[in-house]
Order: structure tokens, then C-alpha cells, then sequence
């Protein structure tokens, strides 16, 4: 191992990084190509002896990376074998049953179908409203704002990122909802007849719904897509940008033939990594969603209902029987396995094409 | 740069814009700035009701001094000194823990990382930044409370933090510790330093100021989460200085707590409460992002 | 309330003194409403207390107590000095579990516990655990519906309400209740709140309308809420405060968080429409029975209240119980939690009528001193 360690291929190399070079907002140093084949030379004068300090150390780091490798394993079998007593104990289909019931540690019926559904319908409403708005916002400050405006404006909108969602959730509650009602009245009347818009199972209010609590997690994952946007924008190439001015083409026609091509990759899976954030996000919904009494989420965008995470928060309460605690775990690794192929996903589309 | 290319001296091929593309190319910029105003709507708007909701309380002393230890629920008075030494407490143990296991694991991507055992430790600090924190806090309860029976407190939040903070503090660290030029570590190995001097002392020196802004961005991060708080500790409302036993305040629970328990009205305590809570947490995130920034800025490598 | 007011002041000043106050204090303004003074034959007077023990005490439980416990708390700082109880208010579910999986000294729940959990809590106590009750508190039926602001239900009316009987407010069922004929009822749908956590407050008001409406409701019992009809909200304060958002909606709810815009509705046993008020609900307390009678369990059966039409009595209230072992373990915390438990039944008592309970009655508060000496 230690041998290997002085051998650093350039070919070796990529691989490892290019997928975690990316995907943080940079500095403008990112701006330059990255360098392609790092720390060359040292490598290839190989070492006479290796020194205690330098294989302890090397030790030390390769332990921390075995270490979150392993973590992340930890968090999976723990979470699994948390949840089989429950999943035995579990009279219905876990996974396609739409009530939830684990008072009665004897008599447990659970499945995950309406947490899965009004997760999947919150975070769609958040993804769809913000998926353009970020697009845009990531056009306005890479291509339209003038640079003084582009620069504050970019970190203001990372600092979005660092309010707690807590207070994303009471704003969203205490202040959005009330402010909106008379607009999701009229939506929801209006429109009524189309199944979306359908009168909710919380009616008559509209004030705790998916609709609500959408936007809300829209403006929550903002953010993230716009920032990681943003970044993935900048690095179209600057030959192609002036190529497509000198044939004439508009503002827009650059974007278009250019910008776009180049970073479609990038806004979807940084779009992805918002949907795996919005699929995780626990505290704001959980005070904006009403739980409905007696009836099932039926894709009115005015229902209320709980999702995977907020279920959870809601009742950890109910955690101090293993076996209902059990239930909610087996839920949370739901949760975990759906986040975890999310993001997967977003991380392979986003590491092709930025590398 | 664009500007001057806009009108080039030679005249274009297409001379005349038609009609056609330049509404689609107004229709765009409308649309476009149309996005960027939409989103400074809500980022106002949550920053004025923040501010203007939790500004009647933060001015006094006791706000800052006192606990709500002696004061009804409905009663006027007392502070948040409690939960400012919750979150601060359960933070700063996040970070005692998660800084070197993330620089650690950072120094082997950049330094040593290779191969399978690299390309898996990238991909799962990618994942570990996804997990949501409920589900961490849930890993959590149950190794913490349900495997080992040790009871909930401050300092199991603190490990469900460490879940989360950890992948922030490799990534930010990993992409500073690749901008340092290969050229310092080939001076360093030519004057015979070992690795990992050349690492600890030139290396990480050289990328310090970049790393402790990200720690600093990852602390306030952290400290804003509140699913894990829920489910790993009790609110109470007086001090607790221990992190190892009893319940534990913090500036989150504060406003789920009040949220819960107390009046939401306009004007009421709970409200006040609440909002004043939430400009306190904005408050110290604030600070700690501008501390950051300072501390980039002194630790930062001379420049000659 | 006498000795309260003066004690909040006290405390305030004294505490923010401590402090460097170099900007002033926060102006302690009186708020706690006008301290009506009760008729109930409330337990009053002072005990000798053994004070010590472990400090701060551990306690997690019903909401609907959050706000007594808080005035226990004051009196027992006063009483003992320095000692403190923290008292998390998640609802009564979370209390009894997180007392089982002991987590806490004592739990808070407004039912007193049974079957699989009194199991559990006397394998938690390796000794019995007890019920003792701390605190009479009325349940509102609170509404909010512009425009009517003296509405009266029957036990029949209010079970079809809330089980989807009854939808809309201009049923004709609503306007036959004696009382209301002269009420302007609009035509709107009923929006039904009901707690959506486990909450000993669901359990009451289910078990009252399972005694006073047999024939409607026919759900049964128990901590969730099983109308099937409307929408839940999390915590006391959240079910009051979407009450409050919505027009032409109702729920139950502890009588102290039944204000500004949720009013509470008269309850009409067959007598009359009865007023929520601290005589009427003291009234009632007469027909109050022990479960368990000759032992230290004080669990309370509340049937005969909810049951009787008394005129003049409120029926639908709830005792809320403090889950406690009767033999600790630790002696540091049972002398901690005999201390606190006795300081609440005697110095803590009085001052609640303030915050909108009624205090226990004289009967009571001696068998819950004897209960209370006998822990250890």
C-alpha cells in the first residue's frame, strides 16, 4: 500500500476526482481548467525507505476514509436490522398500504404508501416551481447581471441556504399561508375539476396542504440548484460565447446554442440533488402540513398529509416501543435508499459532464 | 466583454435582427429577470419577518442572559442564554469531532487516495452529504439509545451533527487542499521532508485559510438543523452546561417548543418567543460566517 | 393567585438583577388575564418539604399540563430553593413512553396509565406505578365561526360533529339545540380539528362522548383520534391556533387555550346549556370516583361525570396525572420527585385558577399527600 502510494498515474487520477471536484460552489480559481495531472514528479522518484511518520500518517487518513465507507454501511444495517422486528410484526403490505397503525405493538399495521405518495407530490411541486426559477436565476447572474449586481446577489443566495429550515417552516405557516389563501382558494375553486386541483382531504382549509408546503420547499431548494447552476454555467467555453456573438446571434441565441447544451447536464442533476434534499426535508413540513383524519392522499394538490420525514419527527415520541420505533426506522430507511439513489443519480449525471 | 463584441467592427453577416428573434430574445431577458425577482421575494420576505418579529425582544439583557427557567409561558421576561449554550455546545462538539476525521479523509482523497478504496470513499462522502438528517438522527437513536441504552442528551445530537458535517468539511477541504500548487509539495520533497510533514506543514498551511471558512459554513449549517434535536434530546428551560446528561436547550427546540406548547398570536409570548429565537439563530450564523470570513482572511498566506 | 402575581414580579426583578442590565430589562408586563376568583373548593395551603435531591428533575408528558407545571415549578424553586423540574410538553402519549423507557423521573398524561403500559411502567419501576392527579382542567369544545359567538351543543350534536354526522353549519340539528334558534348559522362546511399526536386530551374527549352520546359515538376510546373526519394538528397550541386561521371550524382543546377567536361552546347534558367556567366544572368534580379506591393509585373514573346531567355542572374535563414510581430506584430522585409532587398538590395549587384549571379539591389533595409521603 505504502509503495503504491509514491506511484501517483496521472491515470490513476480522474477517476478518483473528477466527481467530487465539482459540485461544491467554487471560488474563482475554478474558473481556470483544472490542472489535469497533479503532483507528477514527486511520484516518480520513488522513495528510498518509507519513514514511520509518513506510513502512521498515511494510515491515519486511509482509516478515515475506510471509516465514512464504513458509515455509511453502519447507517444501512443499522437501520435495517432496527427495522425487521417491526417489518415481521407488520400485519399488511409494508410497501403498498396506505394506513399506519403501530400503537398496539401486538397488532402492527403500517405501510408506506401515502408517505411515499405525498412525499413524491411535495417535492414535485417544490421541484417543478423551482427547477425554472433557478434556471433563470442561474442565466440572470452568469449571462444578464451586471457584475456587481451578479457577485452580492450569489451569496445572498447561498446564505438562503444556511436559514434553518425551522423558520422556513414557521414563515411558511405563520406568514405564507394566511398570505396566500385567498389565491389557493381561488385556484382551488376555479379549478376544482381538475383532479390536482381537486378540493383537498383537509377542506375546507387550505392553508396546511402539499401546495403550500411545495413552494415553500421550492424556495428551500432554490439554493442548491441555482448555486451548483450557476457554477456549471460559468464554465461554458468562453471561445463558443464569442463564436455565436460574432455570427450575430441575440443574447438569447447564445444561451441557447451554447449555455444550454453545455450545462444541460449539470441543471438536471443539480436539480436532483434539490429533489434529494427536498425528499429529506423534515421540520418545515411538518409544521406546515395538516394530517388528515380518516383519508388517504388522492393527488389533490390540497390534500395535506405527512411525509417520510415528517412522519417520523412528528411521532418520535412513539420510538420508546423497538417495535413501533421499528416501523418508523423501516420508514427512515425508505427514506435513506431513496435519497441515496437520488443522489446517486444526480452525482453521476453532474460528474460526466463537469470534470 | 460581451458588450464590445456586440457591435464589431466589421459589419456581421446577419446584418438585420428580424422581428421574430427579437422578441424571443426580450421574452427571454423578461423572463429571466422575471426569475431573479421571484426569488428576491421570498428571500426578503423571510429576512423582514425574521427581523421584524424577533427584533422586540432581542434588545434587552435578559434576553441574552437569563433563562425561561423562571418565567411562565405566558409571562414576559427571561431569555435564551440556555439554547444560545445548547447550540453553541452541541455545535462546537460536532465540530471537535467531525473537523479531523473530515480533514483526515480529505488529506487521503487529495494526498494518497487511489483506486477502489478512493473512488468508494468519494462516492460515499457524495451520499453521506444526502442523508437526510432525520434519517441520521434516526442511525443515531438507534445505536445510541436503542443498541448501547445510553439515554438522550446533548451529545448524541452532536454525533448525528458529526453525520452531517462531515461530508461538508471533506468537500470544502478536499477542493482547497487540490488548489494548493503541486510546486510547494516538489520543494518540500526535494529538500527531503517526509510526506507527511510536507502535508502538515506546508500543504495543509498553505490551504488553512479556504478549510476554515468551510468548517465555519458547515457549523452554522449544522447548527440550524432541528429534526435531530427532536428525537435525540429533551427541551428544558433552564441551563445546562452538561452535553452528557439531562435534557439540553437549543435555539431551535426553543421555537418548537413554544410552537407547541405556547400561543403563535401576533403580539402573544409565545410569538415574541419564537421569532426572537429564530433572529438569534440568523444572528449567530450571521456572526459565525463573518467570523469565518476574518479568520480566512488572517490565516490566510502572505502574499510578497 | 395571590400568592402567584407578586412571585412572577419577584422572581423577574431578582433574576434579571443578577444580570449586568445594562440596557434594561425587558418590561415584565402583567398578561396572565383577570384572575377570576374560584368557586372550587380549592386545595390550598402549605406542607412541610423535605427538600433536596436530584436537581433538575426529568419530566416529559401531556401539553395540556405544560402551563400547571410551570407554576408548580415556580413555587417548588421558592419552596426549595434552586431545585428544578424540566418538563417537556409533547403530548401524554410521549409522556408515558418516555417514562417507561426511562428517559424521565416522571411522566405527565391525562389519562391515567393501564393494561400494557402499567405493565411496562411497573418493570420500568420494579414497584407499582401510580397515578397521581395534579390538575382539573375543563376541555373546550371551541369553535370559530363569524358572526356566532354563543353557541350551545348537545353531547348528541357534538359526537355527530365529530365523527362526520353532522357537515355542515346550518344542520338543522345545530339550529334544534335549545339555545341556538335564534343564532344565525351560515351555510358552511364544519372543518374539524382534532390533534393529530397521541394526546391524553383526544382520550378524554373521546371517552365523554363514548359515556354522554353512546347511541352517535361509537368509534370508542383512546389516544388518537378516531372521528375520521377532518384534520389534525400537532400539540394543544396547534389545533387552537388552525382553529383560529379557519373559519367554521371546531375542536376540543384545554379551556386555557380556548381564547381569542376559538370559543368555547355551552354543553347542554339535558339540563341546559352549561357555561365553561371553574364553579361549573367544580360542580361537577362531585361525581368523581377512584378506579382503584383504598390503594395509592389515584387514577380517577370519570364516567360518572361525563355521563350525568347535573344542572349547572360542565361535564367534559379531564384530570391530567403525574406517572410516577412508588419506589425509585435512586433515592436522590424519589426525594426529589416526593418533594416537588408535594410542593404542586399544596403551594402550586392555588394559583392555577389563573391559567385557566381548577384546582383539586380538599378530598383529594389529602389522599394525594398520603400517596406522596408513601413514595420513596
Amino acid at each position: 500500500m505504502s509503495d503504491q502510494s509514491s506511484t501517483r498515474t496521472p491515470t490513476g487520477d480522474p477517476g478518483g476526482r473528477s466527481s467530487s471536484a465539482r459540485a461544491f460552489p467554487e471560488d474563482p480559481i475554478s474558473d481556470k481548467p483544472p490542472a489535469p495531472a497533479p503532483e507528477a514528479p514527486p511520484a516518480r522518484k520513488k522513495p528510498t525507505k518509507v519513514r514511520a511518520g509518513d506510513r502512521i500518517f498515511q494510515n491515519l487518513t486511509t482509516g478515515a476514509g475506510i471509516f465514512v465507507v464504513a458509515l455509511i454501511a453502519l447507517i444501512g444495517i443499522f437501520l435495517v436490522v432496527q427495522a425487521i422486528p417491526a417489518l415481521k410484526a407488520d400485519k399488511v403490505n409494508f410497501l403498498f398500504n396506505h394506513g399506519w397503525s403501530t400503537n398496539d405493538p401486538a397488532n402492527m399495521a403500517f405501510g408506506i404508501a401515502d408517505l411515499a405518495e405525498v412525499t413524491v407530490a411535495t417535492s414535485l411541486v417544490a421541484l417543478i416551481i423551482a427547477m425554472p426559477i433557478s434556471l433563470g436565476i442561474a442565466l440572470f447572474l452568469t449571462q444578464y447581471a451586471p457584475a456587481k449586481l451578479a457577485r452580492p446577489f450569489a451569496y445572498v443566495v447561498d446564505l438562503l441556504a444556511a436559514v434553518p429550515s425551522i423558520i422556513f417552516g414557521l414563515w411558511g405557516i405563520l406568514v405564507f399561508a394566511p398570505a396566500i389563501e385567498p389565491f389557493s382558494e381561488w385556484v382551488n375553486s376555479t379549478f376544482s375539476w381538475i383532479p390536482i386541483f381537486a378540493p383537498g382531504n383537509i377542506a375546507p382549509n387550505v392553508r396546511g396542504t402539499i401546495f403550500t408546503a411545495g413552494i415553500v420547499l421550492a424556495v428551500m431548494i432554490l439554493p442548491i440548484i441555482t448555486s451548483l447552476t450557476r457554477e456549471v454555467f460559468e464554465r461554458t467555453p468562453t471561445a463558443q460565447v464569442e463564436g455565436a456573438l460574432a455570427l450575430g446571434a441575440t443574447r438569447w441565441e447564445v444561451i441557447r446554442t451554447t449555455v444550454l447544451p453545455f450545462g444541460k447536464a449539470g441543471f438536471v442533476g443539480a436539480s436532483m440533488l434539490g429533489l434529494g434534499r427536498a425528499l429529506g426535508e423534515t421540520i418545515a413540513l411538518a409544521v406546515i402540513l395538516l394530517i388528515p383524519q380518516g383519508r388517504n392522499f388522492d393527488w389533490s394538490l390540497f390534500d395535506g398529509g405527512a411525509t417520510f420525514a415528517s412522519k417520523i419527527a412528528q411521532n418520535y415520541s412513539e420510538f420508546n416501543n423497538p417495535t413501533s420505533a421499528g416501523a418508523y426506522i423501516a420508514a427512515g430507511l425508505v427514506l435513506f435508499v431513496l435519497t441515496f439513489l437520488v443522489n446517486f443519480a444526480a452525482r453521476s449525471i453532474v460528474g460526466k459532464k463537469v470534470g | 466583454m460581451s458588450t464590445t463584441l456586440e457591435r464589431p467592427a466589421t459589419t456581421p453577416a446577419f446584418q438585420q435582427v428580424s422581428a421574430a428573434r427579437k422578441v424571443k430574445n426580450g421574452v427571454a431577458t423578461v423572463l429571466v429577470w422575471l426569475s431573479f425577482l421571484i426569488a428576491v421575494v421570498p428571500l426578503v420576505w423571510v429576512l423582514y419577518t425574521v427581523i421584524a418579529n424577533g427584533i422586540k425582544r432581542i434588545p434587552y439583557s435578559n434576553w441574552w442572559g437569563q433563562d425561561f427557567g423562571s418565567v411562565l409561558g405566558d409571562e414576559v421576561g427571561g431569555g435564551v442564554l440556555h439554547a444560545i449554550i445548547g447550540t453553541l455546545l452541541q455545535g462546537v462538539v460536532c465540530a471537535v469531532i467531525s473537523v479531523p476525521i473530515g480533514l483526515l479523509v480529505a488529506i487521503y482523497l487529495v494526498e494518497y487516495g487511489r483506486g477502489k478504496l478512493a473512488k468508494a470513499t468519494t462516492f460515499m462522502v457524495d451520499i453521506l452529504s444526502g442523508v437526510p438528517s432525520i434519517v441520521a438522527a434516526l442511525f443515531i437513536y438507534a445505536l445510541w439509545v436503542t443498541t448501547l441504552g445510553l439515554p438522550r442528551s446533548g451529545f448524541a445530537v452532536s454525533l448525528a451533527l458529526v453525520l452531517l458535517m462531515i461530508p461538508v468539511v471533506v468537500r470544502s477541504a478536499e477542493e482547497m487542499l487540490r488548489i494548493v500548487p503541486d510546486d510547494l509539495r516538489e520543494a518540500s520533497y526535494a529538500l527531503g521532508v517526509p510526506k507527511w510533514k510536507t502535508i502538515m506543514k506546508i500543504v495543509l498551511p498553505t490551504a488553512l485559510s479556504g478549510i476554515l471558512g468551510g468548517i465555519m459554513m458547515a457549523l452554522a449549517r449544522v447548527m440550524g438543523e432541528t429534526a435531530p434535536l427532536l428525537v435525540l434530546v429533551g427541551y428544558t428551560s433552564y441551563v445546562n452546561w452538561n452535553i452528557f446528561s439531562g435534557e439540553q436547550a437549543s435555539l431551535p427546540l426553543v421555537m418548537n417548543n413554544e410552537r407547541a406548547t405556547n400561543s403563535m398570536d401576533p403580539g402573544s409570548v409565545g410569538f415574541d418567543r419564537i421569532w426572537g429565537a429564530a433572529l438569534t439563530l440568523v444572528l449567530i450564523i450571521a456572526v459565525i460566517n463573518l467570523l469565518a470570513t476574518v479568520l480566512s482572511r488572517i490565516v490566510a498566506p502572505k502574499k510578497k | 393567585m395571590k400568592i402567584m402575581r407578586p412571585l412572577g414580579a419577584v422572581g423577574i426583578v431578582a433574576s434579571a438583577a443578577l444580570v449586568l442590565a445594562a440596557c434594561g430589562s425587558d418590561p415584565s408586563a402583567s398578561n396572565s388575564g383577570s384572575g377570576s376568583n374560584s368557586a372550587a373548593p380549592a386545595a390550598t395551603g402549605t406542607a412541610q418539604v423535605d427538600c433536596g435531591g436530584k436537581s433538575p428533575l426529568s419530566a416529559e408528558g401531556s401539553t395540556a399540563q405544560k402551563n400547571a407545571i410551570e407554576v408548580f415549578n415556580q413555587a417548588y424553586n421558592k419552596k426549595c430553593s434552586g431545585q428544578k423540574v424540566n418538563y417537556n410538553g409533547t403530548g401524554s402519549g410521549a409522556g408515558v413512553k418516555q417514562f417507561n423507557a426511562n428517559q424521565v423521573d416522571f411522566g405527565g398524561s391525562d389519562s391515567p396509565i393501564k393494561d400494557a403500559d402499567l405493565e411496562a411502567a411497573t418493570k420500568r419501576c420494579a414497584s407499582p406505578a401510580l397515578n397521581i392527579p395534579l390538575v382539573v382542567g375543563p376541555i373546550a369544545v371551541g369553535y370559530h365561526l363569524s358572526g356566532v359567538d354563543n353557541l350551545t351543543l348537545t353531547p348528541q350534536v357534538i359526537a355527530k360533529i365529530f365523527n362526520g354526522g353532522i357537515k355542515n353549519w346550518n344542520d338543522p340539528a345545530i339550529k334544534a339545540v335549545k339555545g341556538n334558534e335564534s343564532l344565525n348559522l351560515p351555510d358552511k362546511p364544519i372543518q374539524v380539528v382534532s390533534r393529530s399526536e397521541e394526546s391524553g386530551t383526544t382520550d378524554n374527549f373521546q371517552k365523554y362522548l363514548g359515556a354522554a352520546a353512546k347511541d352517535v359515538w361509537t368509534q370508542g376510546a383512546g389516544k388518537k383520534f378516531v372521528g375520521g373526519v377532518g384534520n389534525g394538528a400537532q400539540g394543544s397550541n396547534g389545533v387552537a391556533s388552525t382553529v383560529k386561521g379557519a373559519d367554521g371550524s371546531i375542536t376540543y382543546v384545554e379551556s386555557a387555550f380556548a381564547k381569542d377567536g376559538v370559543t368555547p361552546a355551552k354543553i347542554d347534558s339535558g339540563s341546559g346549556g352549561v357555561e365553561l367556567s371553574a364553579e361549573n366544572v367544580a360542580k361537577s368534580l362531585d361525581a368523581a370516583k377512584f378506579a382503584h379506591p383504598g390503594t395509592n393509585d389515584l387514577a380517577m373514573d370519570l364516567n360518572g361525570i361525563y355521563s350525568s346531567n347535573v344542572p349547572g355542572a360542565y361535564p367534559l374535563l379531564l384530570t391530567t396525572y403525574e406517572i410516577v414510581c412508588s419506589k425509585y430506584s435512586n433515592p436522590d430522585v424519589a426525594k426529589a420527585v416526593k418533594a416537588f409532587l408535594t410542593v404542586a398538590a399544596t403551594d402550586g395549587q392555588q394559583p392555577l385558577s389563573a391559567k385557566g384549571y381548577v384546582p383539586i379539591p380538599q378530598s383529594l389533595q389529602d389522599k394525594v399527600l398520603k400517596a406522596v409521603k408513601e413514595i420513596s
